[in-house]
């Protein structure tokens, strides 16, 4: 049987179905579908709802443990914190939403990943954002960081869970197409985690929240198709967030985990109620019947389809028994929070949507969730890559002296402070936060434990432009070494892979290499991904992104006494470096900034070579032995001695001769080279010893680079500069006048 | 002593008001907004948050809960009121206190640390603190801008119930550097009758040295003296 075309290109458009899907999909039903059905399967099969692409891709992740409470599949990924307890975390995208609308989009994000937490009963201890901008000098792009910024500083502000870090950098690539990428933390007894898997036909379904409205409708469509001229048109795709509104549900839903009266419960998020309902049945094994005539409207006249696509903020379903249906409405009413009763649980394995009473979708759960057409698009790598990857850095001399391009560094969008935007978020609220935004990775108290966790978000793009692979295993080493940088051990991972159109060979390539680069890492340091996210098609007129991978990881440490800052702590320790002298230019900052250029071989990466450092800094942040410790990043040594010294308030001199030897390029290379599995530690002059047995053990390379103290931070016979000067040029870096961020 | 620490839909800092009372080695108790009922309490806590969406204006709705009639009969009657952040734009909107909050010059949300130096310690909020002192306290709000008419500035400047201003890290003016732009740097001012205390710092985020700071410490220290010093004159004959 052939499907009759009874529908057009305009509608296949609207929906983002290809014509052999929409045939697909009318032969496993055995008829045409109805406009609504054809709506709720568009949404099911989006890459964004269906991961049609990225599906096959990520099933190579390692995602279990013996941490793992829960991994991928559910509302968040959760991982066991000692205790009892457990850290309830994911990282979700909200790039589209945000290009075309700033402060909505990114709120929205904000709130999504929230409801995200604390539908598992958690209450959300931290949020983070990892942002992505073209090049910070040009006054459109920082309308969209402030606007951003705002929105974010909006929704978290507002609700009252700290942001307490994340990342934001700026590139050309970014410029049509800026990613908000936002991570949401929780904690919660384990007992009380709660799942989003209905059962027991019978039972009814409540519709919680905000009322419906036509907002955000083809939202998850949206998000997987690329941007145009005609997007900003799309500007009703994008949600308008409520926090006030959330922050009630937040505290109802966390005082309801754990709650026997609680069957299962589901964020309304990507595809609104169509994709919360059709999971959250078929996670159970169950099926589901919803009237829409008894959805609360927030405007007249909305049809079936609208009110199954709508992606109205602030929304939650749950599913109780019938007689405990009033005392739950009454905990949410305590809250003056609306719910009404949309439906039943069934036991026939199908969606079912009716309209006072009248059916007008019927479709099975398999065919939305387990049918979803794979794509498996052609795989190529780039034309062109090789000669980029064959330009040689160290054959360029550096335009200007090491002190200047360290004052420039420190300068960079990309380098300096991040005061002026995380002084505009909440970092405190909750009073658990340990290391504050500006370290290496934020640390938070966990009440009753005596222990901590550490949490942060990575991700450099122009490394995996060179070479998708070892960029994303070089994202998940730089998070794992954040969180090690403050003593923690790395337990947990939660992903956000943004790329360009995969239906391009060169972009399925990148996706394809990344996730492998991931594997790799994941599986050398022993780090689970428990939860993430997929944000394709970020391109805008045929032009791609830079392949992102955002690392979100989340740490633990046991004794919350054992943990370590990255600012020198004293003056007349000795200077550190732990890990191996590199000079790897090819795809740094440093790069960037003299030459305008990012090519030549990516930083190396030896994944032994990263366990065991990473192995002997956790040895001596746990055995005390370090003053403070800051992990080399953009920028390589010299910019992490700048920020350590000015973390610390103290200076500090390196009279290394190493760093004196050699033409300029090798200066440069061996100070602002950004080679991999490297740690800027001190340690009192009396400890070096016992820091270097810790180092030998682990067969780490350890040198002793000088010494912390005065007011000018310096490198014998290469430069000399007055701390204050270096701090200015740091502080200065994000500030531009008038309507800078 | 027991603190009531009031909850309206949007507060936040409900729960780390608590815990600066438990490090204290003293009990709270949550007052619901729909609520009359006091329970008895020493000390009445409005804490931060954004009540009722700060819709209309910050504090602007809070104001007609419920639960604040009772908080205003307790402070007429001389009880002990607190309000930190979203709590003293409740208190100017209620009229506890003279003046408005409102947006930091910057336009922009600010959370850091201030510097805020004891203009009094004759209040029951600054008793425990040294006179001129300069305490490390977080701030987090967009709307912290002081501001009334001179005559009103004068006045509280003349009745010495400027509780505190913004000032640099060594006690110096601010200047340039005030985190909202406040008139004269006023951080926080008592009632005419020196009972009601609006602040827009946090001291319950300065409660831990391991959170940076535990200046705050020193305000709740002298809550919890002046009620002790208050119950001795009730049961003395």
């Amino acid at each position: 049987m052939s499907a009759t075309p009874a529908v057009s290109p305009a509608q296949l458009a609207e929906v983002a179905l290809t014509r052999d899907e929409y045939e697909l999909a009318a032969r496993r039903l055995g008829r045409v579908p109805t406009p609504v059905e054809l709506g709720v399967i568009g949404a099911m099969w989006s890459e964004h709802c269906g991961y049609k692409t990225s599906k096959p891709l990520l099933h190579r992740l390692p995602t279990t443990g013996p941490r793992v409470l829960q991994g991928p599949g559910e509302n968040a990924g959760a991982v066991d914190i000692g205790g009892g307890l457990a850290c309830v975390f994911k990282i979700e995208s909200h790039n589209h939403p945000s290009a075309i609308e700033p402060y909505q989009g990114a709120a929205t994000g904000v709130g999504g990943i929230l409801r995200d937490v604390f539908t598992m009963g958690a209450r959300p201890v931290a949020l983070l954002d990892s942002l992505r901008f073209g090049p910070f000098e040009e006054p459109a792009q920082r309308h969209l960081l402030d606007g951003v910024v705002a929105g974010i500083g909006g929704y978290g502000n507002c609700i009252g869970v700290p942001t307490v870090g994340g990342e934001v950098y700026f590139d050309p690539s970014y410029r049509h197409n800026c990613l908000v990428n936002a991570m949401c933390v929780g904690i919660i007894e384990q007992s009380k985690l709660t799942r989003a898997a209905a059962a027991g036909p019978g039972n009814l379904v409540l519709l919680v929240g905000a009322d419906t409205g036509r907002d955000g409708i083809h939202g998850a469509t949206f998000a997987s198709v690329e941007l145009n001229d005609a997007s900003s048109e799309r500007r009703p795709a994008v949600q308008v967030g409520n926090p006030f509104l959330e922050k009630c549900l937040m505290e109802v839903c966390v005082a309801l985990a754990g709650d026997p009266r609680i069957v299962a419960m589901q964020d309304l998020g990507a595809a609104g109620l169509t994709s919360s309902s059709a999971e959250l049945a078929h996670r159970g094994g169950c099926g589901i019947e919803l009237d829409v005539a008894r959805v609360a409207r927030r405007e007249r006249g909305m049809t079936p389809y609208e009110v199954m696509l709508s992606e109205s903020q602030e929304r939650m379903l749950l599913v109780v028994r019938p007689g405990d249906a009033a005392s739950v409405q009454a905990e949410f009413a305590r809250w003056d929070l609306h719910s009404d009763v949309i439906g039943t649980v069934t036991g026939t394995g199908r969606l079912v949507v009716a309209d006072a009473g009248q059916v007008v979708c019927d479709l099975p759960l398999g065919l939305l969730i387990d049918d979803v057409p794979l794509r498996h698009p052609e795989a190529r790598r780039p034309a062109g890559l090789e000669v980029s990857l064959s330009v040689d850095p160290l054959a360029m001399p550096p335009p200007w002296s090491m002190a200047e391009t360290l004052l420039r560094l420190l300068r960079s969008p990309n380098i300096g402070s991040r005061r002026p935007i995380f002084r505009r978020y909440d970092h405190q609220v909750g009073d658990d936060t340990v290391i504050r935004p500006g370290g290496d990775a934020a640390l938070l108290r966990v009440r009753g434990t005596g222990g901590a966790i550490a949490i942060t978000t990575d991700g450099n793009g122009r490394y995996a432009a060179l070479d998708p692979r070892r960029g994303a295993a070089i994202a998940v080493c730089e998070a794992a070494r954040n969180v090690v940088a403050v003593g923690a051990a790395p337990v947990g991972v939660t992903n956000c892979l943004n790329f360009g159109n995969p239906e391009k060979p060169e972009i399925f390539w990148q996706l394809s290499e990344a996730v492998e680069g991931m594997r790799e890492a994941c599986l050398a340091l022993g780090v689970p991904v428990v939860s993430g996210n997929v944000s394709l098609y970020n391109d805008t007129q045929g032009v791609s992104i830079d392949p992102t991978v955002v690392v979100g990881m989340v740490g633990h440490l046991d004794d919350l006494g054992r943990r370590c800052g990255a600012g020198f702590a004293g003056d007349g320790d000795a200077v550190l470096l732990v890990g191996p002298v590199g000079m790897d230019l090819g795809g740094s900052e440093y790069q960037r900034l003299a030459h305008g250029l990012n090519a030549g071989p990516r930083p190396t990466l030896d994944l032994d070579l990263e366990r065991r450092v990473q192995a002997a800094i956790l040895e001596m942040i746990g055995a005390g032995l370090l003053r403070s410790c800051h992990d080399l990043a953009e920028g390589g040594l010299a910019v992490a001695l700048a920020e350590s010294c000015i973390l610390g308030g103290r200076g500090a001199s390196l009279t290394e001769g190493l760093f004196a030897l050699g033409a300029p390029v090798v200066q440069a290379g061996l100070l602002f080279g950004e080679s991999q599995s490297r740690f800027l530690a001190s340690a009192a002059a009396g400890q070096v010893d016992a820091v270097r047995a810790v180092a030998r053990r682990h067969v780490v390379d350890l040198r002793e680079l000088g010494v912390t103290g005065g007011d000018r931070v310096a490198v014998t016979a290469v430069f000399d500069l007055e701390l204050a000067e270096v701090a200015r040029a740091h502080a200065e870096a994000l500030v531009r006048g008038e309507g800078g961020p | 002593m027991r603190f009531g620490i009031a909850v309206f839909p949007g507060t936040w800092s409900d729960r780390d008001c608590a815990r600066a009372v438990e490090v204290l080695g003293h009990q709270s108790v949550p007052l619901w907004h729909r609520d009359r009922d006091l329970g008895g309490v020493d000390c009445v806590i409005l804490p931060g948050g954004f009540s009722y969406g700060d819709h209309l204006r910050t504090g602007a709705v809070a104001r007609f809960a419920p639960l604040m009639e009772s908080v205003q009969e307790f402070a007429a009657s001389g009880g002990l009121v607190w309000g930190i952040c979203n709590g003293f734009q409740i208190l100017c909107e209620a009229h506890l206190l003279p003046g408005a909050l409102t947006r930091n010059v910057s336009l922009e949300f600010r959370c850091e640390t201030a510097w805020l130096r004891v203009e009094t310690v004759d209040t029951p909020f600054t008793r425990a603190c040294h006179p001129g002192a300069v305490l490390a306290i977080p701030i987090s709000h967009g709307e912290g801008r002081y501001v009334a008419d001179a005559a009103t500035l004068d006045r509280l400047e003349a009745e010495r119930r400027v509780a505190f201003r913004y000032v640099a890290r060594d006690g110096s003016p601010v200047g340039e550097a005030s985190p909202n732009g406040s008139l004269r740097d006023i951080a926080g001012i008592v009632s005419e009758a020196r009972n009601v205390l609006g602040m827009m710092p946090h001291p319950e985020r300065a409660a831990e040295p391991i959170l940076g700071s535990e200046d705050g410490l020193q305000l709740f220290r002298s809550v919890v003296e002046t009620v002790a010093e208050r119950s001795v004159f009730a049961v003395a004959p």
